[in-house]
Parts: structure tokens; sequence; C-alpha cells
């Protein structure tokens, strides 16, 4: 998919989007439940250096999470700045919901 | 550089307008022990740390950040329908003369915070003992603050920032192991 038609594609999804539903919320935690795993993976790792099935765990569930967070954002905006994430048009960072009203 | 991400660490849920348990919050917000002082203390001791911990100190003082916007967001969402007389009556009538309903770095007494509730002492073993010692003073405030809510709601996160107190703990025992060995072995060597 070149960029345009990504661009495209989130601003119709955006557009059918513009109520936070049940699905936003099963989406979110979906992708708060593999942080938990990563980040307890991450700062285990960071004194267990050596323990190969947890480096494998944390590298097979940073693949998973890239996949999860391409589609949540292609459903409801941007979660990064600075060009980790792709933004529809118009500029969509600004757009509520913010962490702390949902 | 640090990357922001657009969601909170763990679901912040609250099931009533308590302006006072925002009070009590607060501690954690902008107290001694608080997620803004755990921040700032791993992200200023990385600079002088021996490298095999410098990660560690990285992620649990970033991980800290996001801690403080759970805070926030527990305290934002406790006091956003009160009314002025709701305020006063839960004993932020001071905080409203100051702040309105904005959040303020201080501690459930309204003391502001304060760079002196930190320490970097460029000892390496000093400088980790002092974060469990923080982890461990945290988690027992939780532990307060979790005794004087019935919120369930409220609860839940409150347990979660409780529960991560105690991984991070964990962890920086093991790194204090790690430099221990480390220096065995330099003189071993």
């Amino acid at each position: 998919m070149t960029i345009d038609e990504r661009r495209e594609s989130v601003n119709m999804k955006m557009k059918a989007k513009t109520v936070l539903d049940n699905e936003y919320y099963r989406r979110l935690h979906e992708l708060q439940s593999i942080d938990f795993v990563l980040v307890e993976l991450q700062l285990y790792l960071d004194t267990h250096p050596h323990d190969m099935r947890a480096l494998e765990q944390f590298n097979h569930y940073a693949q998973v999470r890239k996949g999860l967070m391409r589609d949540f954002e292609a459903s409801y905006g941007p979660l990064q700045q600075f060009g980790n994430s792709f933004s529809g048009y118009p500029w969509q960072w600004n757009d509520a919901p913010w962490p702390w009203q949902v | 550089m640090w990357i922001y991400e657009k969601k909170l660490q763990y679901p912040v849920r609250v099931s009533k307008c308590d302006p006072r348990m925002a009070k009590f919050l607060i501690e954690q917000y902008g107290g001694a022990d608080g997620e803004l002082a755990a921040a700032l203390r791993y992200l200023n001791q990385r600079y002088s740390i021996p490298d095999k911990v410098i990660g560690l100190l990285t992620d649990i003082g970033t991980e800290e950040f996001a801690h403080l916007e759970m805070i926030a967001t527990m305290v934002y969402k406790l006091t956003k329908d009160a009314t002025p007389d709701q305020l006063k009556e839960a004993g932020l009538g001071a905080h409203y003369a100051d702040h309105d309903k904005a959040l303020f770095y201080h501690n459930a007494a309204g003391v502001p915070w304060t760079a002196a509730y930190i320490q970097a002492k460029g000892d390496p073993i000093a400088d980790l003992y002092e974060d469990i010692a923080a982890e461990e003073k945290a988690r027992a405030t939780y532990q307060w603050l979790i005794d004087m809510t019935d919120d369930v709601d409220l609860q839940d996160g409150l347990k979660f920032l409780r529960e991560r107190e105690i991984v991070h703990s964990l962890r920086f025992r093991e790194a204090v192991e790690i430099l221990k060995e480390e220096q065995h072995a330099k003189k071993i060597f």
C-alpha cells in the first residue's frame, strides 16, 4: 500500500469511528496487554541478558506488537510522534481522545 | 530522546467523583516517593552508573513517566466533575485557590516537589540501594492509598502500580548483584 492509499484508508476509517465503541476499548486493551508482556520481558532481560528463551519471547511479541499497532492506528489515528506513526489528512495528532479522556 | 505514546500503560477507571481521594493520590504525583521523583531519580543516575545497569535505569525511569500519567489520569477523573464547594470540603480549597483543577507537583499535604527528595551519589551501590528503598516506599504508599478507597475501579489501577513497584525493586536488587559480581571478578583478575 502506498502512503497515499494508506492515508485515504485511514481517513475513511476515522470518519466511521467518531464515537469510541467497545471495539476501541477491546483493541486498546489488547495493545496494553501485549505491552505489559514486553515491558516485563524488557526489564527481565536487562538483568538476565543470556536467557535465550526470554529473548525469543521478546522478539516474537515485539513482532506481534507491530501488527497490532499498525491495525490500531489505521482505525484510531497515530499513537506516536516524530515520524513513528503515519497521519491522515488533516493532521491527526491533535485529535482527541488523549489517554486520560478515555 | 523520548517518544510519547498516546495511550496509558494500563487502563485507569474510577467509579465516582471523589476529590478527597484525589488529594491523597497527589502524594504519588509530586511527593517524595512519587512517580515524578522516581523517574527523575533514575534517569539522572544513569550518566554515572556502570554500563551494565544503564539500560535498567533507563527503562524503569521511562516506565515511571507512564505511571505518572496514570496517577494524573486518576486525579483528573476524580476531580473533573467536582464543584468548588466539593473541592473545599475535600480539603482542596487551597489547591483550587492557586490552581483551579490543574494538577501540580506537590504532595498530599500541598508541599511542592523538590529535588531534595532524590539523590545521585555517584556510588553505584549507594544509588541502587536508594532506588530499592524508593520502590519499597512507593509500594507502601500504594497500599495505604488502596486501603483508603472503596472504589474497586480505582483500586484496580492502584494495585497494578503497587505490583510494578515490587517488580522494579526486584530488578534493582538483581542489578546490585550484577555490580557486586563485576567488582568481585575485577579483584580476581
